[in-house]
């Protein structure tokens, strides 16, 4: 499962839950904004360790077919995917 | 079966939160949570993790998670478990995340990082924060870092740990264990800070790794009242290394790695003693 963006976001005071509780998950931002460089992943290169998913501190890197896919929306872009591939299948690009 | 990247459970739990990029106390966070699963209870103290990970109404724990106050991660918890027990539900996992100063999982970035990079308890010797400055005189925090491990192991708990996000497989395994013991738990995960350690963002996991391996952070277990090593560095990399690569320590002399380096041995004479 991968989290989503929602597209309520609530912002009167009626929207407001009464309880401090709320729905788990509930996302309404994204975090490409903080990004300088983009992890860009060479398919060829790949082999589908799952290293760089297992290490991506957002966990937006996600299987994919049988290498992987990464969520822009809330990729940070801190390169760590990019330093623990071995195969050097990740190269971090600067953005524009 | 081992759990490895491929068999961990894909589902996120800790997703869209706003840590700092490369933060390392959110990679914890995020791989404990995949371990323990969609029925872990988690209470989150005052900290990096909790500010980053409710802002609402962006919600970043995909299962129940819940702030507590900032000495209050253990009394949250026993409510916690307290009351789904009375519930009649049993089949879940009740889970703290503390920052230098709390209980089950700590993740240790060495000093309050929430509120500007104070000093803690845990903060190593000779690391400057804004609370232990680094000029002519005093050259960073002069106190050495606690040894929160043996001290909780001290209580005799049946189960205690710890681990760095440089070595998942290890947390992993540690985290999957603790899920299976009733009673109270410890892991103490260490978890760099890019932002205080003063490293780039893309070293988090590298230098997770370096600390143990120059042997000023080491994995172990305490369980039955034994404590055992899990990982023993065949040679020792360059502790100066080590430090020189991060600016809070950036001002260190050579006698103070001389300081270092001979209270890591100390250390591990104590540990090959005392450690299966
Ligand atoms: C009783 C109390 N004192 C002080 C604070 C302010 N405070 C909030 S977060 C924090 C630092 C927490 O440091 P740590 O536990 O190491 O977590 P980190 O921020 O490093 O993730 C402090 C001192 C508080 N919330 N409550
Ligand atoms: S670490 Fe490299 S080889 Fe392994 S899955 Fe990621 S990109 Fe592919
Ligand atoms: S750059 Fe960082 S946040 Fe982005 S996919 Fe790689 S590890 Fe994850
Ligand atoms: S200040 Fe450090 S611990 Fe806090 S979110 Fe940023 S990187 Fe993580
Ligand atoms: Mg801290």
């Amino acid at each position: 499962m991968k989290p989503y963006l929602r597209d309520f976001v609530p912002t009167s005071y009626d929207d407001i839950p009464k309880a401090t509780a709320y729905e788990a998950g509930y996302l309404v931002t994204k975090n490409a904004g903080w990004r300088n460089a983009r992890p860009v992943l060479d398919e060829t290169k790949c082999i589908g360790c799952l290293n760089c998913y297992l290490y991506c501190p957002d966990g937006v890197i996600f299987r994919e077919d049988s290498k992987i896919g990464i969520d822009y929306d809330f990729c940070k872009g801190c390169g760590i995917c990019s330093k623990i591939c071995k195969l050097k299948a990740i190269k971090m690009e600067a953005e524009k | 079966m081992a759990i490895n990247a491929k068999t961990l459970n894909e589902t996120e739990f800790f997703y869209g939160h706003k840590a700092c990029a490369g933060c390392g106390g959110s990679l914890a966070v995020r791989i404990a949570l995949k371990v323990l699963g969609e029925n872990a209870v988690a209470v989150l103290p005052a900290g990096c993790m909790s500010a980053v990970g409710f802002n609402f109404p962006q919600l970043c724990f995909g299962n129940n998670a819940i702030i507590s106050t900032f000495a209050g991660t253990a009394s949250m918890l026993t409510g916690v478990e307290a009351g789904l027990r009375a519930q009649g539900i049993t089949d879940f996992h009740a889970v703290g995340f503390a920052g230098d100063g709390g209980t089950a999982i700590c993740y240790d970035n060495e000093a309050y990082m929430n509120t500007g990079i104070q000093k803690s308890s845990l903060t190593p010797f000779g690391a400057r924060t804004t609370t232990t400055p680094a000029g002519k005189n005093i050259r960073g925090n002069l106190r050495p870092k606690k040894n929160l491990f043996e001290i909780v192991a001290a209580h005799g708990i049946p189960y205690a740990a710890t681990a760095s996000v440089g070595y998942l497989n290890d947390f992993m395994r540690k985290v999957e264990k603790a899920k299976n013991i009733r009673g109270t738990k410890y892991i103490h995960v260490l978890a760099p800070c890019p932002t205080g350690w003063g490293v780039k963002t893309d070293e988090t996991v590298e230098i997770a790794k370096e600390v143990v391996d120059c042997g000023l952070w080491y994995l172990a277990e305490y369980e039955n009242g034994e404590f055992t090593l899990n990982r023993r560095p065949k040679e020792f990399s360059d502790v100066s290394a080590y430090l020189r690569r991060q600016s809070r320590f950036k001002h260190l002399t050579d006698e103070d790695i001389e300081i270092i380096t001979r209270s890591r041995d100390e250390k591990w004479e104590f540990i090959n003693q005392n450690f299966k």
